[in-house]
């Protein structure tokens, strides 16, 4: 039989506020435990909520960003469950009335297509603390300094089709709440986290198959493996005469399994309802402007705009979007040294395999936009050739200096004197004898070996195009 | 709408709450009392009105984005039952 795979994503994203979503305690990464955890974070009694502004603006600013409804009057709710790292007893979180509604969000599919999934709703709620199962003596610790965290949760419809398309959602929301500056995205402190619900069904079949959804989820690359693994488990389960149940799956990274971690029946019932301690909240339109008005530009809309201002090809412009930093990068490249194909093609490649191989972040780059642009400079006068400019950013991104004390340092200017080139071509006319004579017979192929050989003489540096032509002219003279 | 004592112990169970068979029937004779009184409601005329999160006609404050909260840990932690390396320590829990 042939089976459709069926898949819809919560994603948790931590907004990046200062201090916490009902509480003045901060909220910065990697603290001593608990030192970060307020009489409200730590449930005490008689201690009530205050809403962040902060936190709402995120939310609002997340909502425009996917052409969502922004709820006018959005209620907050108690999600009952019992759990150490949850001291009151209950998550505040939103259940009927979320901040923001229905939306979309446009994804890339490999064969260059866009499809468009839509986004159930996201809702504003506070993140739980942390559990330490190890080290202790049949206790677990408690860490709370995450609980009270700002998150908004992201819920998409379940019109994901692959693994694939789910990494390519995920990674577009990625891209987007970082282009927003709401969430630092970093999944590795748990920043953004993914949950996948996961069914399959009969290709051709309207209703949906029973669902699992899959915790743990927080790489991409997890997060496809993951999706693999489910769908093909789920399919054995059918095709061996079972039925699937409805559970919570954990993803094992070392095992690349999925593993039943509780039925959902007795655990999911979590007695919402509205926080008694906290009012309606209450997002008018002149709110909403103030926040639109904050709003940068957008992944898909500087992707557009690169096409048309700097002529590049979409595909390029895509890969140069792909987050904020990178575009800025790129323009402030572009801007000085006014070559945006040039720029585009060495920020893309050189520029981002360096990167790659010291493993650094664009912020840390020993060579920066202005000192990039510098280089390309020098491309676009002629001063170097284009394969010299690798020797050269090879030193800067050593620490060398800048391009022209390189240049001048390492006396790779490039040679530009046609008197002086066509001394050379003479030199080697003179030492080739041979091949001269047998180019002068028709074998034309030797062209390129009396290219080679100038350029060998000069160590690179003579002008690649006046070298063709010199040479042109004087082995057809 | 009248609770019995299996549902009582359900939510017991939920909310972790011990609970013995005396404690379970007073409970649900007292809840079930409390929905009874509470019940009276449905004969109110409530058509066209929009349903409230809250009681108080009013809207929720916002606060600043900003820390107003300082570190007093060890303050917080001379009530805990048990601490260790800045840790609260639970009875061990593991799913």
């Amino acid at each position: 039989m042939e089976w459709e795979t069926v898949i819809g994503l919560e994603i948790h994203a931590q907004l990046n506020t200062v201090s916490k979503i009902f509480s003045g305690a901060p909220t910065a990464y990697g603290a001593e435990p608990n030192r970060q955890a307020c009489p409200v974070d730590l449930g005490m009694p008689g201690v009530l909520p205050v809403l962040n502004q902060g936190a709402v603006e995120r939310a609002v600013m997340l909502g425009l960003a996917i052409n969502a409804e922004i709820t006018p009057r959005s209620v907050f709710a108690r999600k009952n469950y019992f759990y150490p790292d949850l001291p009151k007893g209950y998550q505040i979180s939103q259940f009927e009335l979320p901040i923001v509604g229905l939306g979309h969000l446009d994804i890339e599919l490999e064969d260059g297509t866009t499809k468009r999934i839509g986004v159930t709703r996201a809702h504003l709620e506070e993140d739980a603390g942390k559990s330490l199962h190890e080290g202790f003596e049949a206790m677990t610790g408690i860490d709370l300094n995450r609980a009270g965290t700002p998150l908004i949760e992201i819920v998409s419809e379940p019109e994901l089709r692959s693994a694939k398309e789910a990494v390519a959602y995920m990674k577009k929301l990625h891209s987007l709440v970082r282009y927003l500056d709401i969430c630092d995205g970093n999944m590795q402190e748990g920043s953004f986290r993914c949950d996948a619900n996961v069914s399959i069904r009969p290709k051709g079949q309207a209703e949906f198959g029973t669902r699992a959804e899959l915790k743990n989820l927080n790489s991409f690359r997890f997060v496809e493996r993951a999706i693999n693994f489910e769908v093909e488990r789920q399919i054995d389960v059918i095709e061996g005469g079972g039925t699937v149940v409805q559970e919570t799956r954990l993803y094992d990274p070392d095992r690349d399994e999925t593993r039943s971690m509780r039925s959902k029946e007795e655990a999911n019932d979590y007695r919402y309802f509205p926080d008694p301690d906290l009012l309606p909240l209450v997002v008018d339109s002149a709110f909403i402007e103030t926040v639109r008005e904050k709003l940068p530009e957008l992944p898909d809309a500087k992707r557009a705009r690169f096409v048309e201002q700097y002529g590049l090809s979409d595909y390029d412009a895509g890969v140069l979007t792909a987050t904020r930093e990178m575009g800025d990068f790129y323009e402030a490249v572009a801007a000085g040294c006014d070559a945006p194909k040039l720029a585009a093609n060495w920020v893309m490649g050189e520029f981002s395999a360096a990167l790659n191989r010291s493993e650094v972040e664009l912020a840390e780059a020993p060579v920066n936009a202005e000192g990039l642009a510098g280089l390309l400079a020098r491309i676009q006068d002629e001063t170097i050739s284009g394969k010299i400019a690798k020797e050269v950013f090879e030193a800067m991104w050593n620490g060398e200096g800048d391009a022209d004390a390189v240049i001048e340092a390492k006396g790779l200017k490039q040679i530009t004197d046609t008197g002086a080139i066509d001394a050379i071509i003479d030199e080697v006319m003179a030492n080739n004898p041979q091949q001269l004579e047998q180019y002068r017979g028709g074998k034309d192929k030797l062209f390129g070996f009396f290219v080679g050989q100038v350029m060998k003489a000069t160590q690179g540096k003579a002008n690649p195009a006046q070298v063709n032509e010199r040479l042109k002219a004087k082995l057809d003279a | 709408m009248s609770v019995d004592t299996s549902e009582v112990r359900r939510i017991a169970h939920l909310s972790r709450l011990a609970m013995n068979d005396d404690q379970a029937r007073d409970f649900a004779g007292g809840l079930s009392d409390i929905f009874a009184f509470v019940e009276q409601l449905d004969g109110a005329a409530i058509e066209g009105v929009e349903p409230m999160a809250h009681p108080l006609d009013a809207e929720q404050r916002l606060r600043p984005d900003a820390v107003t909260e300082p570190d007093r840990r060890e303050t917080y932690q001379a009530i805990a039952p048990a601490v260790e390396g800045g840790l609260y320590l639970v009875p061990r829990v593991i799913e």
